[in-house]
């Protein structure tokens, strides 16, 4: 609601009388979106598409240009394939199912592991989570206070010890407990540091020592607020651990996470969650419809 | 993408290029073009747009300077005033009080407890004596986090793990501080979203209860254009003494630092340069103004002409 009433009237402004996007409105338009992060070039992609949607299907009012523009970016947000899983379902293995979750610092990674491990657990199935953050100042505590919080076991062998021998442990352990999702937590890493992104690669490689074809996902945690950095971290975490999903965190905030946008188109992977907010209950099912709505939400 | 900003500034400064006077067509279009560089450089767009017009201005204020090239002469007008922008020169940490009192501030996860740790380790070896402030009461292992980082470096921290009234932590660590001639006491707080009016309220109740002498906003040098509004709305409630820019070890352009002095006036006094106990630095504006424009690059490209 408020999301017409605030971009659609000034954009209406701009275009009363006239018969086709101009340049006032394409400004206009192009402020919203680089103001939420969607970046120059996908900008410019969005606003090419639109012109031509435009000059093809002749709109003239308000309602259809904000249909058109919805589906336009709608369009480069890619569906999400595995749609059974998307109200956190677990496919059914004779092995559990292994999620590792990767990003940079600080953007959310530990704790989207918690809410997602809740989810999972609401839903009846077994959790076990792999402490395989053993560099990052009281990492583990962290984890297994989530772990708590939730009622599922950590599986942990202390600070300091190797990323990968945790990640062996972890797989052997889930597999013996017969547990249906193990949820691995990795150290925040800068994408361009290389001995960190290769460690992730080891790390990928021991899991499949014990459940070839694990990790089932490899989630890339991407911080809502972050701004056009997040391209360089979805590359090089790609590049790495083959991402099968992002998930977007503190949308809670006034950031509108709109980088994700070229993200998800660029590198075809779609995004799952969204976090909004600190608390267990605070992780969402990405909403493709809802998320473009909110990029226009005056804050 | 990167690659494109600086193929796009060598477009941008090539229609400068060879020519020897500047003249208003030129101008406009480079300037348009270091705009778009800016941007994706994450500066806020509003504040682009004002600072490509200033540049524009002052191109075109210097018409004829023969003896430079043009082009170099617009390099050097767009990396200057980034620099100015951002401050000039370093601002230095301003220590009063007994105790002296510092205290952090900031969104989740942007670097608060890793940084005071950084700072205390570095007022350490300064001779002083130095106390840590536990006073984040909401993120699990919160406490242990700094006691760890605390322990590597040797300083006392002060916490109360029972208590979840911060404020009342932060006052109790004062009076200990002060029991314990400690002469620096840096208080680590919960990140917190500067829409969170609850979350808001209680750090403007720790600043009151224990009047810092600097109060450092803490921010992550990969934000994008949401710099500006958490920036402005925590200075509105805090009145923040400098800024602390984190995690520049990484490859972002940190456009953010740009925006955030352009609103707050703020200097910017740290920079966070890796994980580790010694990843902190003073914060030089040049270095910063020539990393948002990818510098490194377009000087390249000038010497190549
Ligand atoms: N407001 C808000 N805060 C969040 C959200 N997700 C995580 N956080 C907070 O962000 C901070 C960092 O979260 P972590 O889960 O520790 O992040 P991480 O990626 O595991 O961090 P490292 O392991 O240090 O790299 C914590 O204070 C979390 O409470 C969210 O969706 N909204
Ligand atoms: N590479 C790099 N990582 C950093 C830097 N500063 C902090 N970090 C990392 O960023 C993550 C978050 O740092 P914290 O100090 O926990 O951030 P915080 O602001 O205290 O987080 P909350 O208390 O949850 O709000 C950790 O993984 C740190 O190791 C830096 O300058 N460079
Ligand atoms: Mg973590
Ligand atoms: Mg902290």
């Amino acid at each position: 609601e408020k999301t017409k009433t605030n971009f659609f009237s000034k954009l209406g402004k701009a275009i009363a009388g006239k018969s086709k996007v101009d340049e006032e409105v394409l400004d206009e338009l192009e402020n919203i979106l680089i103001s939420a992060d969607v970046g120059v070039q996908t900008t410019l992609k969005i606003i090419e598409r639109l012109e031509e949607r435009v000059k093809r299907d002749k709109y003239l009012n308000t309602e259809e240009l904000d249909k058109i523009l919805r589906e336009e970016i709608m369009a480069l947000l890619q569906e999400n394939k595995s749609a059974d899983l998307a109200d956190f379902e677990i496919p059914k293995l004779n092995h559990p199912y292994v999620i590792m979750v990767v990003g940079v610092n600080g953007v959310g990674k530990t704790t989207t592991i918690g809410k997602l491990a809740a989810q999972y657990h609401l839903k009846g199935k077994k959790v076990v989570l792999g402490a395989a953050d053993t560099f990052r100042a009281a990492a583990v505590e962290q984890l297994k206070i989530w772990g708590e919080r939730v009622g599922v076991p950590v599986i942990e062998l202390g600070m300091g010890k190797e990323p990968s021998s945790v990640v062996f442990e972890a797989a052997k352990k889930a597999s013996e407990m017969q547990a249906d999702v193990l949820i691995i937590d990795t150290a925040g890493r800068l994408h361009n540091k290389l001995h960190l992104m290769n460690e992730l690669a080891k790390m990928k490689k021991t899991i499949q020592k014990f459940i070839p074809d694990a990790p089932h996902e490899v989630l890339l945690v991407l911080d809502g607020s972050t701004g056009q950095n997040a391209v360089m971290q979805a590359r090089e975490f790609t590049k790495t651990t083959d991402v099968t999903a992002l998930a977007i965190t503190k949308l809670d905030g006034t950031a509108k996470g709109g980088v994700v946008i070229g993200i998800s188109d660029e590198f075809k992977i779609p995004v799952k969650y969204i976090g909004v907010g600190e608390k267990i209950e605070d992780l969402q099912v990405f909403n493709r419809a809802e998320f473009v709505d909110s990029l226009f939400k005056k804050n | 993408m990167f690659q494109n900003l600086s193929e796009r500034l060598e477009g941008a400064l090539k229609v400068i290029k060879g020519k020897h006077k500047i003249t208003e067509i030129n101008v406009a279009e480079a300037v348009k073009d270091v705009r778009k560089a800016l941007v994706e450089a994450d500066v806020n767009y509003k504040i682009a747009k004002e600072i490509t017009e200033r540049i524009k201005e002052k191109a075109l204020g210097q018409k004829i300077l023969i003896a430079v090239e043009p082009y170099q002469l617009m390099i050097k007008i767009v990396e200057d005033e980034l620099a100015q922008l951002m401050g000039g020169q370093k601002a230095d940490l301003m220590l009063t009080g007994s105790p002296a009192v510092v205290l952090m501030a900031g969104l989740q996860g942007s670097g608060k407890t890793t940084f005071s740790a950084k700072l205390a380790n570095q007022i350490k070896r300064q001779g002083r004596q130095v106390l840590l402030v536990a006073c984040d009461v909401y993120r699990p292992a919160a406490i242990e986090q700094l006691k760890t980082l605390a322990l590597q470096i040797g300083v006392d921290v002060y916490s109360e793990p029972e208590n979840n009234n911060p404020v009342a932590i932060a006052q109790n660590a004062i009076q200990y501080a002060k029991a314990n001639h400690k002469n620096v006491v840096i208080v680590d707080t919960a990140g917190r979203l500067a829409v969170d009016e609850e979350m808001m309220n209680e750090i403007e109740k720790i600043k009151k209860a224990i009047n810092p002498c600097e109060i450092l906003f803490v921010v992550d040098s990969m934000t994008g254009q949401d710099a500006v509004n958490t920036a402005k709305a925590f200075n509105e409630r805090l009145d923040f003494t400098g800024v602390v820019l984190t995690k520049l070890d990484g490859d972002t352009r940190g456009g953010a630092a740009l925006s955030i002095r352009a609103v707050v006036e703020k200097p910017i006094k740290f920079i966070g340069t890796s994980e580790k106990i010694d990843g902190i630095d003073v914060f030089h504006p040049d270095r910063m103004a020539r990393r948002i424009l990818n510098m490194g690059d377009v000087v390249g490209l000038v010497e190549k002409a």
